[in-house]
């Protein structure tokens, strides 16, 4: 049984990866630049979406403020952009200053002209942001619901604290990209949105895999023992709050890493990105997906999205009915989401349901049994 | 005090707004001694536990364990400093197979960089797999723990509390819901433990307390009714009139 089900697991993980790389691979010549961009967008949301399923479906900490860290990502992507392409406006600084009538950069973008030191901030500024609330919250013992509701009243505070701060980065209107220039070519043209493309497919199955080696072994038993159980786990010698700040903080540097990525290839960073419903978007995402598979992260991010693409291309209104639909059949009829219903003996269930005779397992002794007596 | 002291409690008192669970309870266990503890429901067993391991904050008193107080320290921190606990409902990793929960236990150092970065070594391996052994679970390494039965479950949990190596052991009702034989191969497993561990065994069922032959300290309303063994408990007045109700004669 448990043998069966290991195989049954290892060919949707194979199969899974040949249909991801041959779409990635076919996407580039098969799909518009338009479709490629937003395809390119959505594998962006699937890291946010892997740090999600780290910190819910393994830990059991359902964040409803990642926004905070995606955003945080895509401030640090936006800033650097802005700073290096704007040597033709007033003072050498970014155009919207003008506005505000600010002639001295803030001192806080300095370091942003730096690409190392960018390249380095898009992953640990969320990273360390997200350990130091994490370690706060965890260290109070605060927990289920409780930890959810401080987590979006963070959210809202971030949301308000950058709505209105025009004189250091633009406020409500966000910071643009796609007319910034990267290596002298501009960041909203078709050949940088390709190559966008690539880095995006390439830090996906980059994060899964580090996804994947953080949850196997002890360290990641140890984070499904304080889901399940958390004073076993303190009682047996381990400290909850030094493991929950560690993966805390890892989902918040996908986060950033995922909003970086998701900036650039949406022309724009603004303060929508910390709004509560889009952090509650990743929450629906994975738990349709599959909370603790990791993979049912990944489809349930991109699906989702393009499904939210096309749905509402042609029925502009009825996206959100569709989506509030999503998450109460998955709540009520697959509380494992799609892929852990797939996993688990749904499929062969629901073919019972309708008739067909279910296959009774037996041991392989028998069946030789069996074919010797023939 | 006795050099040869493991655990001392001295006077403590634990009080749940108004109400004392525990009333100026003394205790002192000697190093490789089998007590149990036994006492009605309400008498404050598992208070006592949970004072120990950290679970609970006394409002008065103070446990001296290995020469250092308990007082303030964190869960974890007392478990890391050798006191084990058994739960009174198994409480196992149920997701997790049974090697995992038994890695779980015998890994040290405790810390998420021991655990990301190195395998586990080959001395925790073999340690497990005797584990395994010694309560009959070899067939079902790889069976998620969620998958045994009741009398497993509280075998692993046993298991993985021998897996801590610490030098106390708390097990409260280990036999509850065991068969008369897994209740008998339970008490030989602890009187086995003893004497290099000190164990602490809560339990009501009489049969396995007398099976333990051990000291017996019997609490009441949240202190040391009274200790000794099994025969002079039996032959208490007090304990006779608030635990073991008279002889029908």
């Amino acid at each position: 049984m448990t043998l069966s089900k290991i195989k049954f697991d290892k060919k949707i993980v194979l199969s899974f990866w040949i249909i991801l790389i041959a779409l990635i691979i076919a996407a580039p010549t098969l799909l518009p630049v338009f479709r490629l961009n937003l395809l390119g967008r959505y594998l962006s949301l699937s890291i946010v979406a892997l740090g999600v399923d780290l910190i819910w479906g393994y830990t059991g900490l359902l964040s409803l403020g990642q926004g905070i860290f995606f955003a945080l990502g895509g401030y640090c992507a936006a800033m650097y952009l802005q700073i290096t392409s704007s040597s033709e406006f007033p003072n050498n600084i970014p155009e919207f200053f003008a506005l505000y009538g600010v002639e001295k950069l803030p001192f806080f973008w300095e370091p942003f002209r730096s690409p190392v030191f960018t390249f380095f901030a898009i992953w640990t500024i969320p990273a360390l942001v997200a350990g130091l609330i994490g370690f706060l919250v965890f260290r109070n013992r605060i927990k289920g619901v409780y930890f959810s509701i401080l987590t979006q009243a963070s959210l809202l505070v971030f949301f308000n604290f950058f709505n209105g701060q025009q004189k250091l980065i633009n406020g409500t209107n966000g910071l643009k990209t796609d007319v910034t220039l990267l290596f002298g070519q501009m960041v909203g043209s078709e050949s940088m949105q390709r190559m966008f493309f690539w880095l995006t497919s390439i830090l996906v199955i980059a994060a899964w895999f580090f996804a994947k080696w953080v949850v196997k072994g002890r360290f990641g038993n140890i984070l499904i023992g304080i889901r399940d159980d958390e004073p076993r786990v303190r009682f047996t010698g381990y400290n909850p709050v030094i493991f929950k700040t560690i993966i805390f903080s890892i989902a918040g540097g996908l986060a950033g890493i995922s909003g970086a990525l998701y900036t650039v290839q949406s022309g724009i960073v603004s303060p929508q990105f910390m709004t509560v419903p889009f952090s509650i978007e990743m929450v629906i995402w994975v738990a349709v997906g599959g909370r603790g598979t990791l993979l049912g992260a990944i489809l349930g991010a991109v699906l989702i999205n393009y499904a939210k693409s096309l749905v509402s291309e042609a029925l502009p209104a009825s996206w959100m009915f569709i989506q509030g639909g999503m998450f109460i059949l998955v709540v009520t009829a697959l509380p494992e989401g799609v892929l852990g219903w797939i996993q688990g003996d749904g499929p062969r269930n629901l073919l019972q349901r309708f008739g067909f005779k279910r296959k009774i397992e037996t041991y392989p002794s028998l069946e030789v049994n069996n074919n010797e007596e023939n | 005090m006795n050099n040869n002291s493991l655990l001392n409690l001295i006077d403590i008192t634990v009080s749940f707004e108004g109400f004392l669970a525990l009333n100026k309870l003394n205790l002192n266990l000697l190093k490789g001694e089998l007590r149990a503890v036994i006492g009605p429901n309400g008498a404050g067993k598992t208070t006592f536990l949970d004072v120990i391991t950290g679970k609970v904050k006394p409002t008065k008193g103070e446990v001296i364990f290995k020469g250092k107080s308990l007082i303030g320290r964190k869960e974890h921190k007392i478990a890391r400093l050798g006191v084990g606990r058994k739960f009174q409902s198994p409480r196992i990793f149920e997701n997790l197979t049974v090697k995992e929960n038994l890695e779980i236990s015998v890994t040290t150092p405790k810390s998420p960089l021991n655990l990301i970065n190195k395998n586990i070594k080959d001395e925790q391996l073999d340690e497990i797999e005797r584990l395994m052994k010694i309560v009959n679970l070899s067939q079902k390494v790889n069976s998620k723990a969620g998958s045994l039965s009741h009398g497993q479950k509280q075998w692993l949990e046993i298991a993985m509390l021998v897996g801590q190596k610490p030098d106390l052991m708390l097990v409260d009702e280990p036999v509850a819901g065991l068969t008369d034989e897994e209740t008998d191969l339970t008490a030989d497993l602890l009187k086995s433990l003893s004497g290099e561990n000190t164990v602490v065994v809560i339990d009501h069922d009489m049969e396995f307390i007398r099976r333990l032959d051990s000291n017996v300290s019997v609490l009441n309303q949240g202190s040391v009714l009274c200790e000794g063994t099994m025969d002079t408990i039996q032959k208490d007045k007090k304990v006779i009139d608030v635990y073991l109700g008279r002889p029908e004669d």
